[in-house]
């Protein structure tokens, strides 16, 4: 291989290459049109929320009455505790369970590994009306931690650190113990560094994922101070006077701006800690 | 460490994740099914014991029926359809291809967009007379068209939301799996003279059955979980023609308080979800070898 | 040891989160309210306005409000919390939902606080047309507050284009039909009625209009297939199906108004909250009337009540209940109707100078009061949303040609019937 020794033989070269990328980018506008709607409608005047000129004059006065009109800073902090305090729950309940599930011989541990593997079914987004009840109970009913609850312990995750926990190798583990280290501090020290790429992937999953999530926090959440954006951005836009698609487009470019921004910085990241975390 | 010590340990690291899995997945799975046998409690009267009559009103509910099949609908839709865009879409950024980056960020914009948000702008699309879809199919001359108010067309709309959502998610995993696969292979397929759909029909598909079925697996369950998007665009309307499973238990829980008939819907949609399982752990698995 | 150390500290960690935002009762009478607020902006201003005002005067109270989104949205929030033990003190909630809000007993009637007379003289200052969707059973369950009808909201401009007088908007169905056939041409709709979420209320205006009763006082019965509501509907689908004049299956309410500034419809059926919207954004000169007649003139009543939770402590009952009498005076009331175009709920605030002055420079916002004289209650059931949603159902399926609307009307009233028969 000379030259192109990077290329592969199928990838395309030439005339070839200049029609793939064609292919691939009419596909890449039909996919980003939405987003770019947005831009354009939250730049300019309302009345050119239909009208496409380029001419158009530009404003910013969209975000400023969107942002006024709403209690947007008071949901981002929901929203950012609620990611934050999920993901940390997680970490924290699915590297126990994997590490248990990974290097702990104990009675029932197969049937305990089924009860978990069926939530990856049986998502709490389906069981509504029961845990509406629960938390209903638990008097939590409208607070960010109701919000929280039924994701901390994701079968997801479970899964995904223990199948990386197994690849570690015994000796690694063997070697920490005979220096006197106790289970956890093993965890900590041998296991949770070498699987810092599922981590990773798994991280931006679970935000990406609470960021996003409707349904769960429209139920149960109520009032301004546990709602997060979704549900915010929901109450806003609800349709009872008109659509204003102009103050809608700068309210959600504003509500996915952290997630989009921090996507192009993390990438190449994101592709590659998925590709070593295996999660195929 | 001895057993009995070790099987200590082992429960105690399991025990917080079990306790939380309980209370949310397996308690709530088996509540619904009790509560499906019993009536909504009401202030003027209170919960008895009916047996299968939900079953029974369900079964002759038509609202139901036609919610089933509208999901069953588009699940074939949405299923196929993201699958085979997500691996064109990482084939083709798998390659050098010009503005790559760009190229891959457009894909993946659908999630981190969130669909409540982006719904807005769909029903934008959607508008009659001056929606985008409108302006560019009237256009090439077109008549127009009401396509989230008819109801031949309404359920066709919301899919295509669908399937633009998740089609960008998927593509990482494909992209991922892509740039796993040894180059080495590529050159003796070369080699051997093979044209670039062999190699992608006999190296690079099947290399990919592993995530192929991971991604199957969470195209299903998206599938009979994504409502999010007919809040704004439809509310499960024209006459029920766009209403989900999902969608529908939301409307009989929340709206009608219906909690039992709530639960008993709920039961239809575990039922199929477990079906889903079985059909993965049982045959599937057999056939993909899976890490 | 440290392994449980940690357990136990991760545990401790997890309930501390978990306690966190547990209420803080603060020694001041709290007095929360669940207010729907479909677009953000200027409503939830002026209430926290409100709010201020009413606590200065009051410095004994704390007021609350908490913006739940639409009418749907708050009422699905406020059953919610009543179930969960911890309601909102008071909320307003659509009218119709009264029925419900009974027999969930999440409500205590206003009677039980009107004491003196001129408590007694306030009851009694409202419109009657809104008091109907108040009152059951001989008492009154909900306070008028954030109230509305349809109105017909026309382009001057096209009107003109078309050849028709600008300042005669049409007085009868007949006329709409005609006027609408004159100003449709392609990419212009002679007539917009908006048929998305809740297509029931429109259409209750066409069968009042048609002399229908859809139905009793009581709640428990409907009139779904009677000859004079088919009649209705087959006008409503008549005005797509048979004269074109109408866009064709389902129009969404929520970018009507937008069509209209779109100029892509000459006249549009929507509720008069929409008045300071429409003279806000629309870049031509426009109109309002009451809705055409056919056999009559009519419109039903529709928007929010107040309404008081049985679940609250007595004092913070008392609490609201002066708050609300404070919302309702007449002053108060027309500043209300000038800030929104929502209908200044009693006749008395019609004489305020406030009210005169604009209804002086901006004729259109009186035409919804001398149309309630037409008004008659809004559609309101035990079961209401379910009620309801089988008259949605009937009228999409009607309109968009998948069932005629005889066949439509008669499910819909199987399927009312059933949810009703327990209730008689």
């Amino acid at each position: 291989m000379s030259g192109a020794a990077s290329y592969g033989p199928y990838e395309p070269r030439g005339s070839g290459r200049v029609l793939e990328s064609v292919a691939a980018w009419m596909l890449a506008i039909l996919w980003i049109l939405p987003l770019a709607y947005a831009v354009w409608t939250a730049f300019h005047p309302a009345e050119y929320s239909a009208r496409f000129d380029l001419t158009a004059p530009l404003t910013l006065e969209n975000f400023a009455r969107a942002w006024s009109a709403a209690p947007f800073a008071r949901y981002f902090l929901n929203t950012v505790i609620l990611v934050a305090l999920v993901l940390v729950c997680q970490l924290i309940l699915c590297t126990l369970a994997a590490y248990a599930f990974a290097r702990y011989e104990f009675p029932g541990s197969s049937i305990a590994f089924a009860l978990v593997l069926a939530q990856l079914m049986i998502m709490p987004d389906v069981l509504i009306v029961e845990n509406y009840k629960t938390l209903n109970k638990l008097g939590l009913v409208d607070s960010i931690p109701a919000i929280a609850l039924p994701y901390i312990a994701s079968a997801f995750g479970i899964f995904l650190l223990r199948q990386t926990f197994k690849t570690v190798p015994k000796e690694l583990d063997d070697a920490a113990r005979v220096e006197g280290a106790s289970a956890l501090q093993t965890l900590l020290k041998v296991y949770v560094p070498l699987a810092r790429p599922v981590y990773l992937a798994y991280g931006l999953v679970s935000v990406s994922y609470h960021w996003n999530n409707f349904l769960w926090p429209l139920i149960i959440t109520s009032s301004v101070e546990s709602r997060p954006l979704t549900v915010g951005l929901q109450v806003f836009s609800s349709t009872d006077q008109g659509i204003d698609w102009a103050i809608i487009c700068a309210a959600t470019l504003m509500t996915s701006a952290p997630l989009l921004v921090g996507f192009l910085l993390f990438q190449r990241q994101f592709v590659q800690s998925f590709m070593r975390a295996g999660i195929r | 460490m001895k057993r009995s010590t070790a099987a200590i340990h082992g429960w105690l690291l399991l025990l917080p994740a079990m306790a939380i899995l309980a209370l949310f997945t397996h308690w709530p799975a088996f509540a619904t099914l009790i509560d499906s046998f019993f009536s909504t409690p009401r202030p003027r009267r209170p919960q008895r014991f009916v047996g299968l009559e939900n079953y029974e009103v369900m079964l002759s509910d038509p609202v139901f029926w036609q919610a089933v099949s509208n999901n069953l609908w588009f699940a074939a839709w949405t299923i196929p359809a993201s699958i085979i865009l997500a691996m064109l879409m990482a084939v083709l950024v798998n390659d050098r291809i010009f503005a790559r980056g760009f190229v891959r960020m457009a894909y993946f914009t659908p999630t981190v967009l969130p669909m409540i948000a982006v719904a807005n702008i769909w029903l934008f699309f959607y508008t009659p007379q001056y929606g985008l879809l409108e302006q560019i199919l009237g256009f090439f001359g077109f008549p127009s068209h009401n396509w989230l108010g008819s109801k031949d067309t309404a359920l066709a709309a919301v899919t295509v939301v669908a399937i633009w959502k998740e089609a960008g998610f998927f593509m990482i995993f494909y992209l991922a799996a892509l740039q796993q696969i040894p180059p080495h292979l590529a050159e003796a397929a070369a080699l051997e003279g093979a044209s670039r759909w062999t190699y992608f029909r006999r190296v690079q598909f099947p290399l990919l059955m592993p995530t192929t079925l991971f991604v199957l697996i969470n195209a299903v369950i998206n599938a009979f979980r994504m409502v999010d998007h007919l809040f704004v665009l439809t509310r499960g309307g024209p006459d029920n023609a766009t209403t989900l499973l999902l969608y529908y238990i939301y409307e009989v829980g929340f709206s009608f308080w219906d909690t039992s008939y709530a639960a008993s819907l709920t039961m239809v949609l575990l039922a199929v979800l477990a079906f889903t399982a079985l059909v993965q752990y049982g045959v599937l698995e057999k056939r993909v070898h899976y890490r | 040891m440290r392994r449980r150390e940690f357990l136990k500290g991760t545990a401790a960690a997890a309930g501390a989160v978990i306690a966190a935002p547990s209420i803080s009762r603060a020694a001041k009478l709290e007095v929360s309210f669940y207010y729907p607020v479909a677009v953000g902006g200027p409503i939830t201003k002026l209430i926290d306005a409100y709010a201020r005002d009413f606590e200065k005067e009051n410095p004994d109270i704390k007021l609350n409000p908490i913006y739940a989104g639409t009418y749907q949205e708050t009422i699905v929030k406020a059953l919610t919390a009543h179930k969960s033990g911890v309601p909102p003190t008071t909320s307003v909630l659509l009218s119709t939902d009264m029925f419900t809000l009974i027999d969930e007993e999440a409500i205590v009637p206003i009677d039980d606080f009107v004491k003196t007379e001129e408590d007694k003289k306030w009851l009694a200052s409202f419109f009657p047309a809104f008091m109907l969707n108040s009152q059951t059973g001989g008492k009154t369950w909900g306070v008028p507050f954030q109230r509305s009808t349809i109105v017909l909201y026309w382009n001057k401009e096209l009107f003109k284009e078309a050849g028709l007088d600008p300042e005669t908007p049409p007085a009868n169905w007949t006329e709409q039909v005609e006027f609408a056939k004159k100003l449709t041409k392609d990419g212009q709709w002679g007539i917009q009625v908006p048929s998305s979420g809740f297509p029931y209320w429109l259409f209750q205006a066409f069968a009042i209009q048609a002399g229908a009763v859809l139905m009793n006082q009581e709640g428990n019965e409907t009139y779904y297939d009677k000859p004079e509501v088919i009649e209705a509907l087959e006008y409503w689908v008549s005005l797509s199906r048979e004269h074109k004049v109408h866009p064709p299956g389902i129009v969404e309410w929520g970018t009507t108004p937008k069509d209209f500034f779109e100029r892509k419809c000459a006249m549009m059926w929507t509720t008069t909250g929409n008045l300071t919207n429409v003279r806000n954004n629309a870049k031509f000169p426009f109109g309002v009337a009451m809705l055409p007649a056919g056999k009559r003139r009519g419109s039903p009543t529709g928007g929010g009540n107040f309404y008081i939770s049985s679940k609250a402590g007595k004092s913070e009952q008392e609490a609201a209940f002066k708050f609300i009498q404070w919302c309702t005076s007449p002053e108060r009331a027309a500043q209300w109707c000038v800030d929104t175009g929502y209908v200044a709920v009693r006749p008395d605030s019609w004489e305020t100078p406030v009210l005169k002055k604009y209804v002086e420079e901006f004729p259109q916002a009186a035409v919804a009061r001398d149309q309630l004289e037409f008004a008659v209650a809004e559609l309101s059931t035990h079961e209401n949303q379910r009620v309801t949603k089988a008259l949605n159902d009937g009228l999409q399926a009607a309109l968009t040609g998948s069932k005629t609307p005889a066949q439509a009307m008669k499910d819909s009233q199987a399927e009312a019937e059933r949810i009703l028969r327990a209730y008689r």
